[in-house]
């Protein structure tokens, strides 16, 4: 599987949201309706499943899901 | 009797005094219990009693070790499948009036009773949050509810732990993490061994109940707490101590 169809399950198996909302300019909090505790998970579950350590920093770069799918191809690729 | 069968509650400071208690009568009523504590003897010593009942794993770290207990929380995790229940119970006094308290007194109390709090709250509510379920019990103290003469660095760290509890409540409610906390009044334990007969008369006279408490009274609120009893309290502080504070 791609980063990108690993983001969309992970978001999906997360937020608890239809396939169709997981658009790249869908904003977590805005359009998904994750609260701040699920932003935590998210990244978390971004770190489990690729292996690797997003900084806090950088956990505000990661606000809609076509962020996050180019933040990780760009740690990963 | 409640039924913690399959459940895992991972108590610090379990080796010892209510800690133990507190293990031992969870272990009585079917719980896998985590013991860590301090020193390795003593949690040997503990755990090969506990086992003699049901079943207990000990482990041994330092709960003001942040990695060390990251590890160790990620291990039960791994070996038990999950952490039902976390009972903060590690603590330690260092009396001393305010006008010759040393500052590592103050610092090694504020460390071990409420940053080991902190630390461990925070390693299992990462489990807790992804199973959607969980209880946290905070052992506190009535000392932090009504100030001790003696006790500043045991009083403010015991006050503390009952207002992280409170914002730990309403951080973690919406994933069905309960968090509580239970404040102990005069108990028979090691630590209040020392304590002279006229200190315990005049605790006496101001118990209304009219006695010490044990261990075990304050083991079975733990099991309130931890169990579907109590579904719909958080962010409380149940004093067990013979109606010495009401509030």
């Amino acid at each position: 599987m791609d980063i990108e169809a690993k983001v969309k399950q992970i978001v999906m198996d997360k937020l608890g949201v239809e396939e169709a909302q997981i658009v790249p300019e869908a904003n977590f909090i805005e359009d998904l309706r994750a609260d701040s505790l699920d932003t935590v998970e998210l990244v978390m579950a971004f770190e489990d499943e690729f292996g690797l350590t997003i900084p806090d920093e950088d956990q505000d770069k990661l606000r809609t899901v076509g962020q996050a799918i180019d933040y990780l191809k760009g740690k990963l690729g | 009797m409640h039924d913690f069968k399959d459940k895992v509650v991972v108590i610090t400071g379990a080796a010892r005094g209510i800690g133990f208690a507190i293990a031992k009568s969870f272990v009585e009523c079917g719980a896998t219990v985590a013991v860590i504590d301090l020193s390795a003897e003593a949690v040997n010593a503990a755990v090969a009693n506990l086992k003699q009942i049901g079943k207990a794993i000990g482990y041994v770290g330092n709960v003001t070790d942040s990695s060390g207990m990251e590890e160790l929380f990620a291990q039960v995790v791994k070996e038990h499948g999950g952490i039902d229940t976390l009972i903060n119970n590690a603590g330690i006094t260092r009396d001393n009036l305010m006008i010759r308290m040393k500052e590592e007194d103050w610092q090694l109390v504020l460390d071990i009773n409420l940053k080991g709090s902190f630390i461990c709250t925070q390693k299992a509510f990462k489990h807790m949050m992804k199973a959607r379920k969980g209880s946290i019990i905070n052992i506190a103290s009535v000392i932090g509810i009504m100030g001790n003469a003696g006790q500043a660095n045991y009083a403010a760290s015991k006050g503390g732990l009952i207002a992280f509890t409170k914002s730990c409540a309403k951080e973690f409610a919406s994933r069905n993490v309960r968090v509580n906390a239970v404040a102990p009044g005069f108990i028979e334990t090691e630590m209040t061994a020392t304590l002279s007969d006229d200190v315990r008369a005049e605790y006496g006279k101001a118990i209304p109940l009219g006695k010490m408490g044990s261990p075990e009274d304050v083991a079975r609120v733990c099991m309130f707490l931890a169990s579907e009893d109590s579904a719909y309290l958080t962010g409380q502080t149940l004093a067990v101590d013979g109606g010495l504070t009401m509030h």
